[in-house]
């Protein structure tokens, strides 16, 4: 089936809002070729779980899409209704499942040579429609914490290499109650500026106090799902016709009940963190990953306002003479390491906040917790710069932004 | 708004120019790592020496030629390789072989970014479609096939070490005129040790899971008893002295190179191809992992060459080529998360190098001009003598 052929009574396994929102544009949903539409249907689909963000974002679009002329729709989709798609796609069940459709299509895209062209009608698509899209006003410049290094007590190699050229280097912190003060900065903001998941606190660890204010996720709150979606991976695997893909598609189909999360009364937060694990490639297993995605998604799709990570040490990986020496021990932490992957975590941090609205005015800090070296990023401090300024951690934030 | 499509346009603080021109990127790319070669390992640009081949192209040089390739696995950034900030994760390279070599700044990997497939692709000289997750042959001849077939070589002349059970297949094609009884050999060293410990009750699931890409699947092969006979008959090892060996090692890929060099003192193969996958490891998005990948990969290019030098049969004979067989993704493409994957097809993780270095290559030259990835297989088939009809690419003249 094609796209003009889209009646309304398709869309009755919605959830009830989405299919509010599909039957409200279904006249412009029709005119949209199959290559494109699936993946907007993927996020309309999800609109029930979606944070105010993406749902603003995603009613805009349809808006627009609403508003094309004929010959706007021939220059904005023809790239799209270029790319040829073949017929077991047309006929799949892309209307209910287009999670599954953009997946098979995007590896037929790989086989068949398109990808790069896939790749430049989206591309250009994203630009036409960026600059229409009004994001929500900034009530206070943004503003993003990476805490790194927990429980590394010495480190001789130059931190936050990447970053130096955008920011101020300063090396003479005062960590005195560094992360109580942060917290506080950023409990504060919340509380000023009341904005539904404007403002998170992500831990790789267990968390260090409990913040009402803030949307707080820890790798140690949802070990239980860690647990519970390892169990429901080795139960999918033994099944016979398993493989990868199929994998895959299983996880996309999970639901939060699935794993034992525990109904929050806040379905949009549950999908939210079932989502982490089952489209998060080693949030499952390594802490860091999960903060670093973390924080990628949390900026990504709630376009939060405030968000402090603070890393904490992962498992260390075994070497191959570890694993045949018969040893059962719990694997140690790996407080180096983390190190290192907390640090190039920060960089993503910064680069993803850079993506959102506002990013001339935002600010970003990053220190080695409890030590004496952090970097701020932010208009008001010179790029490629250092301080030999004596400074604690809430005069920090304080030129941060100021 | 959503980022459902990677996006060109960025906020401030982020180069959404280079986004905007990817032949741009790619030439900046080289060029970065043309500088950097020049200014770390002396090495010279090689236009002005393309007059001179130094090649010996006689019947009876060919007969002797050894050739091994390796690929630089899964996937590194020049970032964190030949870029100036890379530097110091591969010293080997830079400091021991890039002086010896002719290096290629530019190749282009234009085909599916799975590591499965795009390995077929090197080994075919065709950008294969095939199921990167399958177990499935690749639907053109391989360079041993053409090699084999075309001279007369004994299947003892031609073999594949390879990372996981994923690979298996990579070393015949089922084309009719190709095809079974023409390939070359696979050896799985993780496979083999799976065989060697079964019965053992170590849970080694972590070490022998097959494919970086999807951590948490492995796919199961038959054939236990035929790894074995292998390891026995041909490496001439004991199970017992296999594992007492696996034992004192780190990593799946310092495993390969373990059977590689015992391959080259056993069996002395014409044509040996591995392929290192240790530095697929950054799929799990831990940084230090991946780096700590590169590092070790870097450290057994070196190894394997220092043993090429050693073995008789090998010393002086041989010729090597490293090459990644794709790159990863930018730091800077929304559509992706930076090093850890390679799914966005944009310039950095299509964008790579070649490293070609002994007996009748160039010493310390770097060429600029770009080549495809499967421009490999015709250029193996110009310098040994047997014709890759069913090849995509075209022999790098500088090579021969």
């Amino acid at each position: 089936m094609l796209p003009d052929s889209l009646q309304a009574e398709q869309f009755a396994g919605y959830p009830p809002e989405a299919r509010k929102l599909a039957l409200a544009h279904l006249p412009a949903l029709r005119r949209l070729p199959l290559s494109f539409l699936p993946s907007l249907l993927k996020q309309i689909i999800d609109y029930d779980f979606l944070f105010p963000a993406e749902r603003s974002a995603i009613e805009q679009e349809l808006a627009h899409l609403s508003s094309l002329s004929e010959e706007q729709e021939r220059e904005w989709f023809h790239p799209f209704s270029s790319i040829s798609l073949p017929h077991e796609l047309e006929n799949s069940d892309w209307i209910n499942r287009p999670g599954q459709f953009v997946e098979q299509q995007s590896a037929y895209l790989w086989s068949t040579h398109q990808q790069d062209a896939f790749r430049k009608a989206a591309t250009d698509y994203g630009s036409r429609l960026q600059p229409l899209i009004q994001p929500p006003p900034l009530p206070v410049r943004r503003l993003g914490i990476a805490v790194i290094g927990q429980g590394v007590d010495s480190y001789d190699q130059p931190l936050f290499e990447n970053l130096r050229q955008h920011g101020t280097y300063f090396g003479r912190i005062n960590p005195s109650n560094g992360l109580e003060l942060l917290l506080a900065a950023v409990a504060d903001r919340a509380k000023t500026h009341q904005i539904p998941y404007a403002h998170w606190y992500v831990d790789g660890g267990r968390p260090a106090g409990q913040f009402p204010q803030l949307t707080t996720i820890s790798y140690q709150m949802l070990q239980p799902v860690r647990d519970a979606l390892l169990r429901n991976i080795q139960i999918e695997i033994r099944r016979p016709g398993m493989g990868p893909e199929e994998l895959r598609t299983h996880l996309a189909r999970l639901t939060p009940g699935d794993l034992d999360i525990k109904n929050t009364g806040d379905p949009v937060l549950d999908h939210f963190q079932l989502k982490i694990f089952t489209e998060g490639s080693g949030t499952q297993v390594f802490s860091t990953t999960f903060a670093q995605w973390t924080a990628r998604e949390v900026l990504r799709r709630a376009q939060a306002i405030t968000l402090l990570v603070r890393f904490a040490p992962r498992q260390r990986q075994r070497p191959m003479n570890e694993l045949l020496s018969d040893s059962n021990e719990k694997p140690e932490l790996d407080f180096i390491g983390s190190l290192v992957d907390a640090d190039m975590a920060a960089y993503y941090h910064w680069i993803n906040q850079q993506r959102l609205p506002g990013s001339d005015q935002s600010s970003f800090l990053v220190w080695f917790e409890g030590r004496n070296e952090a970097l701020v990023v932010a208009p008001s401090l010179p790029r490629g710069a250092e301080s030999s300024t004596s400074i604690g951690l809430d005069r920090l934030l304080f030129l941060a932004l100021e | 708004m959503q980022q459902r499509f990677p996006e060109n346009t960025l906020s401030s603080g982020l180069p959404a120019s280079e986004l905007s021109c990817p032949r741009e990127i790619a030439k900046r790319l080289s060029y970065n790592r043309r500088e950097f070669l020049r200014v770390a390992a002396g090495v010279a640009v090689g236009s002005s020496l393309m007059s001179a081949s130094p090649l010996l192209h006689g019947e009876s040089t060919r007969k002797k030629r050894k050739i091994i390739v390796i690929t630089f696995g899964g996937g590194a950034r020049d970032q964190e390789t030949f870029a100036p900030e890379g530097q110091h994760n591969i010293p080997h390279l830079l400091l021991e072989l890039a002086p010896q070599s002719s290096f290629f700044t530019h190749v282009t990997n234009r085909g599916i970014l799975g590591h499965y497939v795009a390995t077929a692709s090197l080994a075919t000289g065709v950008y294969e479609t095939l199921n990167n997750f399958a177990a499935v042959p690749p639907d053109h001849p391989t360079v041993f096939e053409y090699f084999r077939k075309d001279l007369r070589r004994p299947s003892t002349d031609a073999w594949v070490v390879a990372p996981s059970n994923g690979f298996n297949r990579i070393g015949e094609s089922d084309c009719r005129s190709y095809g079974q009884g023409l390939g070359a050999t696979v050896i799985l060293p993780k496979h083999l040790l799976s065989a060697a410990n079964s019965g053992s009750g170590l849970n080694l699931d972590h070490l022998l899971r097959d494919n970086y890409e999807t951590p948490l699947y492995t796919p199961q092969l038959k054939g236990d008893e035929f790894e074995l006979r292998q390891l026995e008959d041909i490496l001439r090892l004991s199970v017992n002295d296999f594992m007492t060996h696996a034992r004192t090692l780190t990593s799946p890929d310092e495993l390969s190179v373990f059977i590689a060099k015992r391959l080259m003192q056993q069996e002395a193969p014409s044509l040996l191809w591995i392929t290192m996958h240790d530095i697929d490891v950054a799929h799990s998005g831990a940084y230090s992992l991946y780096v700590e990948g590169i590092r070790r990969t870097d450290r057994l290019c070196a190894e394997l060459w220092q043993a090429v030098q050693h073995e008789p049969e090998y010393a002086g004979n041989t010729t090597l080529f490293i090459l990644p067989d794709f790159g990863r993704d930018a730091d800077y493409d929304s559509g992706g998360n930076g090093f850890q994957h390679h799914r966005t097809g944009d310039v950095a993780s299509r964008t790579t190098w070649m490293m070609a270095l002994g007996a009748g290559v160039r010493q310390g030259v770097v060429y600029d001009d770009p080549v495809q990835s499967i421009d490999l297989v015709p250029s193996l088939g110009a310098i040994l003598g047997f014709s890759p009809g069913q090849s995509q690419g075209s022999p790098i003249k500088e090579l021969l």
